[in-house]
């Protein structure tokens, strides 16, 4: 074999084999799954935009709801919206960098501790109106918080915890461990070392991993609906005590209603919940963008 | 002349050829010394019953095969073990006559005395100054901005980078190249004044000029520190060091100390048969 020449035929004839078909073809195959999950979300997306463009006004979100669709807005489940998911932020952003390095930096290596860690993986793909119900009977009836803003922001918080904990582990996994030891090897202690080390560098897709809980949280109906019931809310959430609504409860309240212009309502609630999340994924983007660039800045 | 012979006759000829006056070293005492030293991970021991005197203001390599357990030896000597879960050590690493395993010591503290540099240069991503300041930082050094700015300056000269960095301090520890990198985690140990330096292989991933100019550091740091560099480069341990530590993995995987003495003895006479053929290349 090893003297004979390479004729252009042998050349040709490979270039045309079974291998390099598929080859070609694969990509053909596997962009046809993103070009189904674009087109059904660019056909949402026309449906919604088209039925509620005419509503997107700044009667939405300064308005009460009404039982007169040309005065109806959702000023309360906006206002619901930022102060619940705000606080439930606030909440589980914190605790979850903590559970994190809790996990991986003190108690890492142990079984106990990854047993836990599975643990709190599956959490995540619990349904979120199991914590509405958990929510209802410990913090509702339990601990007698009422159908109240606090008691929604723990259930939220409680909800987005395990996603938001686990992002955080995986974040502070990627320091690479020469660092960690570099800095153990001159005399750093452990809290020095999650300080100066681990934190600076995790922290933003930590960050990333918290504003995409929250995103997940703004869009929960199921267990605001037990925690809050489907109600008809004309007053500001101004304590932590007071009843609330949120964006998409007003929203699936609007579109059970019968007359169209309800389903306009609820077509530019959409709209605005939309916005509020491409906002705040935007956001984490910028964030983490930004943090990096401070971090490998030469 | 086989390639095994012209290795040691290689070897013998950087011996010959050191300024310093190798295996004739005054018998000086011990920095640290250990003492029926095992090491054991989940259970599997990795070395066991070594003792070996580090002797003070000299440089000692430990060399051997993969897998012999060089490195756990090194870590075992500041606590670095400790950080590795499922690490168990038993026997005693005295330091300065204290045993460092014993309850009231304090690991973060024999750190901040022992300094460690390693395999791959690994500066934190921050300012040059920054990455020596930090250990100062960490140790709750009582500084003044001048006495922190005169302390990196001593440290980086003694790393021998100053030279290179000192108009641009604040610059990323990244934008340096990998010998000036781990030229500056030397600085970076130095800069706490450890008394003793332990490295990890610390010029294998770097070139010849950068390896030659950390060997030349070494020798002129000895004076004032006591340094033990584990290597996997023959000709490196017969270049710098004084004293010369063979590990071996025994049949049962288990790293073992087989020969130990001045580095001339090592290379040019070794008692232990399995000594000459490591160093020849005839084990690998």
């Amino acid at each position: 074999m090893g003297d004979q020449v390479l004729r252009y035929e042998d050349l040709v004839k490979r270039r045309n084999d079974l291998k390099r078909t598929l080859d070609r073809v694969v990509p053909v195959v596997l962009s046809l799954g993103v070009f189904f999950g674009v087109t059904v979300l660019a056909a949402l997306l026309f449906d919604v935009v088209t039925t509620g463009y005419d509503r997107l006004n700044l009667n939405l979100i300064t308005e009460y709801p009404s039982a007169n669709p040309a005065e109806a807005g959702m000023r309360s489940a906006v206002l619901g919206t930022i102060v619940t998911v705000g606080l439930s932020a606030l909440i589980c952003i914190p605790l979850s960098i903590a559970s994190a390095i809790y996990l991986v930096e003190y108690a890492g290596g142990r079984r106990w501790a990854e047993v836990l860690r599975y643990n709190i993986a599956n959490l995540a793909g619990v349904p979120s109106v199991v914590f509405g119900i958990v929510g209802l009977g410990f913090l509702v009836y339990g601990l007698g918080l009422g159908r109240s803003v606090i008691a929604g922001a723990f259930t939220l918080a409680i909800l987005t915890l395990p996603y938001v904990t686990v992002t955080c582990v995986e974040a502070i996994k990627t320091v690479p461990e020469d660092l960690k030891f570099g800095a153990y090897a001159l005399g750093a202690t452990r809290l020095q070392v999650v300080k100066s080390i681990i934190l600076p560098r995790a922290l933003p897709m930590m960050l990333t991993g918290g504003i995409l809980g929250i995103s997940r949280a703004i869009g929960e109906a199921a267990p605001i609906l037990i925690i809050s019931g489907l109600l008809f809310i004309r007053e500001d959430p101004v304590s932590l005590l007071s009843r609330f609504t949120v964006i998409p409860l007003q929203l699936f309240n609007w579109i059970s209603r019968p007359l169209p212009a309800f389903q306009e309502l609820s077509a530019a609630a959409i709209i605005v919940l939309l916005l509020i999340l491409l906002a705040l994924n935007s956001a984490a983007i910028y964030l983490r963008y930004r943090l990096y660039r401070r971090l490998e800045a030469t | 002349m086989t390639a095994e012979e012209e290795v040691l006759e290689r070897i013998k000829v950087i011996i010959s050829e050191r300024k310093d006056e190798v295996g004739e070293v005054v018998e000086k005492d011990a920095a640290i010394l250990t003492e029926d030293l095992s090491v054991s991970y989940h259970g599997r021991v990795a070395i066991e019953d070594i003792s070996i005197k580090f002797r003070r203001n000299a440089i000692t390599a430990i060399i051997g095969p993969s897998g012999c357990g060089k490195s756990t030896l090194l870590r075992s000597l500041n606590r670095m073990n400790d950080l590795i879960p499922g690490a168990l050590v038993s026997g005693k690493v005295l330091f300065n006559g204290i045993d460092i395993y014993s309850r009231d010591v304090d690991p973060v503290y024999i750190r901040s005395r022992i300094g460690m540099v390693f395999q791959r240069p690994n500066p934190f991503p921050m300012s040059i100054f920054d990455n020596v300041a930090f250990g100062l930082r960490v140790n709750g050094f009582k500084l003044t901005k001048d006495e922190l700015r005169k302390r990196v300056q001593e440290a980086l000269v003694k790393a021998a980078l100053w030279d290179e960095v000192k108009d641009r301090l604040d610059a990323h520890a990244y934008s340096l190249s990998g010998g000036q990198q781990q030229r500056l985690c030397i600085a970076r140990a130095l800069a706490v004044e450890p008394e003793v330096l332990l490295l990890d292989e610390p010029t294998v991933s770097l070139d010849p000029i950068s390896t030659s100019k950390i060997e030349r550091l070494l020798v002129a740091l000895k004076h004032d520190y006591t340094i033990i560099i584990v290597t996997h480069n023959m000709q490196q341990a017969a270049r710098v060091s004084d004293y010369t530590a063979v590990m071996m993995p025994d049949e049962n995987l288990i790293g073992r100390l087989i020969e130990f003495g001045p580095t001339k003895e090592i290379f040019t006479s070794p008692k232990d048969s399995r000594t000459e053929a490591y160093i020849s290349g005839r084990v690998s």
